[in-house]
């Protein structure tokens, strides 16, 4: 996994609440069997004026010219900003994929979804919680200053703005660890295998219904 | 000392390790698979020459991407069109073999949606902890489990370490206290409490349903109810285990038998809160005031009962609440002051893993037993939930009830919720559908959902638009 540690760049304002993970990348792209090359298809409902298909090539097609994405101002852009409940719906690991695939690195928002909020640790974004009047000022800069970057510095846990001003936030102590350092989940849990297996050796003499069952 | 709540019951029997940080290693005694979001977790292992740490602890069938119709199922994976969606099918069949999986493959007769599947064959058990790559996962909580969706990388993790790193959520109470209304069903209690409490009113929660119009469910009903819990923004919902539980679970083909049967009971029959427990938010709701329920808007809790009218969006003070449902009004293509019962319907969908059970097909065919389906309906699906639902729904003859009616009678498999397969609402088009999500495209692009019970969805095949399920004289088979 690629370390997060200091980020900087420019923000696209997607100004709606309860996006869910269908919005971010719809269903037909979930048949894919890799974990990569969503990007072109992220937001694609709204991003493009006919309906995508896993598998075609997207250079031909319509782009929706009223969608953020699409206007020249926000184009590179890496830092996300957005409402409330980011994320809802459905726990498809294709919505952070998608969101990385494209560039962005950083969400900022009032609140996200839970599973959501989980995925986006897990591959190496940083989904940053920062109060709702907060959200709501700098949705007001951004849209005002052509070229509005932040810039995210995870170790101090603070957002600077382009006036200077610095915006602390919070994040969990451990995924911030891991984020840092690009640590993989998994490896960092089987160095724990001795505790894993000490648990497992209990609970099969507790409830041995669980185990060794077949149909 | 307080006492713990089912959660805390649960969470505590499976802790390995708590971190100095609160993040936890919750060993998890159940993964469900399907074949959407495993492939990458299967391909994760193999690149890192890993094996899953207890093979026989996973459970795998295809249903999302399935067809539904019978003459592309006896065609079996020949019959998967999209070509796209065929190697998904066939990828999560190599890969249960390669790592030792058991699946029900799509030929066999016991496939179906992974959240009927699970418990109809004893997989899934009170006392678990059981993760699935599908938000849909709280469906099990209605056994007394601890159930619930993760992301790709977490399904590649409990393969791994059979452990998923959690951080415990804070407790919550729905008690929906006194007895439902005939013709008010399950559904429309869960609709009900996403309507009270909105969709994000369970977020950080897990929520455990209680009170006598819960208990008085079957565990069928109490499947629908934990179904939708991750609409409310939990991503578990529990029931505490009681008799009925025990009476569903009891002979299936995973569950213990025997001796250990007896021993199991007696340990699941504990699973419940503590007299004393302490919960952190506790919603009260009286079952007598639940009317049945349809959603008008682009989620879940834009709810109303069929008595009501779409809400004015001009009337809401919350300017974001006020934008969303506007939007969602724009969406739909429906005016605020509506009558529910004034919205038409050009397609109807009963199925996926809210209501697809037996139960759920003998309610929809109470309704439309020697009717017929209206002229304005364009489309209108009964997909069951598994092989097995299929198999005795066609003992009982409600294929055929619904055939008579007009309705089309498919093959098992996830369908028309998530439109991932062929079946898809088109643009434009309003379904009467007893699914679980409502967002914009979720059964097709520009297609515009409504949730509702089975019986609310066969009395709208019938009429054309949605009617008061309850004013339509049913037999004496008492609903779910």
């Amino acid at each position: 996994m690629r370390k997060f540690t200091v980020q900087s760049g420019l923000v696209m304002p997607l100004d709606r609440a309860n996006v869910d993970t269908d919005f971010i990348i719809p269903k037909q792209f979930l048949k894919s069997i890799k974990r990569s090359g969503f990007g072109v298809n992220l937001f694609d409902e709204h991003r493009y004026m006919d309906k995508g298909e896993p598998g075609r090539d997207n250079s031909g097609r319509p782009l929706n010219p009223d969608f953020v994405m699409n206007k020249p101002r926000y184009k590179g852009a890496s830092v996300l900003l957005a409402r409330e409940n980011f994320g809802c719906g459905s726990s498809r690991e294709h919505a952070p994929w998608a969101l990385d695939d494209y560039g962005f690195r950083v969400i900022i928002a009032p609140s996200y979804a839970d599973i959501f909020f989980n995925n986006c640790f897990k591959n190496g974004i940083l989904p940053i919680v920062i109060d709702r009047k907060i959200v709501d000022e700098i949705f007001g800069e951004v849209e005002a200053n052509t070229g509005y970057s932040l810039l995210v510095d995870l170790e101090k846990q603070v957002i600077v703005k382009p006036d200077g001003n610095s915006i602390p936030f919070a994040v969990d102590s451990f995924r911030k660890y891991c984020l840092l350092h690009g640590l993989d989940d998994i490896g960092l849990t089987l160095q724990d295998a001795g505790d894993i297996k000490a648990f497992e050796s209990r609970w099969k003499t507790a409830a041995p219904w669980y185990f060794g069952v077949q149909a | 000392m307080t006492g713990k709540t089912l959660y805390d019951k649960l969470w505590d029997s499976h802790l390995v390790k708590q971190r100095d940080d609160g993040t936890a290693l919750i060993y998890i005694d159940r993964q469900l698979i399907h074949e959407v979001t495993s492939p990458q977790a299967f391909e994760g292992l193999r690149m890192a020459g890993r094996r899953p740490w207890r093979a026989e602890a996973n459970f795998a069938t295809p249903d999302h991407n399935i067809p539904t119709t019978r003459e592309e199922r006896r065609l079996g994976l020949e019959g998967i069109r999209d070509p796209i969606s065929r190697i998904q099918v066939t990828t999560l069949d190599d890969n249960c073999k390669e790592f030792g999986i058991f699946e029900l493959d799509m030929n066999d007769e016991r496939q179906g949606i992974v959240h009927v599947v699970g418990p109809e064959q004893g997989a899934t058990l009170p006392g678990m902890t059981i993760v699935c790559g599908d938000s849909h996962t709280s469906t099990h909580g209605a056994l007394g489990a601890l159930a619930h969706g993760i992301g790709t990388s977490e399904v590649e993790h409990v393969m791994a370490t059979q452990c998923l790193l959690q951080t415990k959520m804070r407790n919550m109470l729905i008690r929906v206290d006194g007895r439902l209304n005939p013709g008010v069903t399950a559904k429309d209690i869960v609709l009900a409490i996403i309507g009270e409490i909105g969709t994000a009113g369970g977020t950080g929660y897990t929520i455990e349903f209680g009170g006598e119009a819960i208990r008085s469910l079957s565990v069928e009903g109490r499947m629908t109810v934990c179904n939708m819990a991750i609409e409310a923004g939990a991503r578990a919902g529990l029931i505490a285990v009681d008799e009925t539980t025990l009476a569903y679970i009891k002979g299936r083909p995973f569950a213990p038998k025997g001796d250990m049967w007896e021993k199991a009971a007696a340990a699941w029959r504990g699973l419940v809160s503590d007299a004393d427990a302490h919960f952190d938010r506790v919603v009260v709701i009286d079952a007598a005031d639940i009317i049945p329920q349809v959603t008008w808007g682009t989620s879940p809790e834009m709810v109303a009962p069929i008595t009501g009218e779409i809400p004015d969006p001009e009337k809401e003070l919350d300017p974001s609440r006020r934008d969303n449902m506007r939007q969602a009004l724009k969406y739909m293509g429906l005016q605020p002051g509506t009558r529910i019962t004034d919205i038409k319907l050009d397609c109807i969908f009963i199925g996926s893993c809210t209501n697809s059970r037996i139960e759920d097909l003998r309610a929809a065919a109470a309704v439309v037993k020697g009717r017929k389906v209206a002229a304005n309906i364009e489309m209108a699906l009964v997909v069951p939930g598994s092989g097995l639902v299929k198999k005795q729904a066609e003992a009982e003859g409600l294929d055929k009830i619904f055939i008579d009616a007009g309705l089309e009678w498919r093959e098992p498999g996830c369908s028309m919720c998530l439109a991932m397969n062929a079946d898809q609402l088109g643009a434009g088009k309003h379904c009467a559908s007893t699914s679980n999500r409502n967002f914009e495209g979720r059964q097709g692009f520009g297609g515009r959902t409504h949730l509702v019970s089975p019986a609310m969805a066969a009395a709208a095949a019938i009429h054309g638009h949605f009617v008061d399920v309850r004013d339509i004289l049913f037999t004496t088979d008492r609903l779910v």
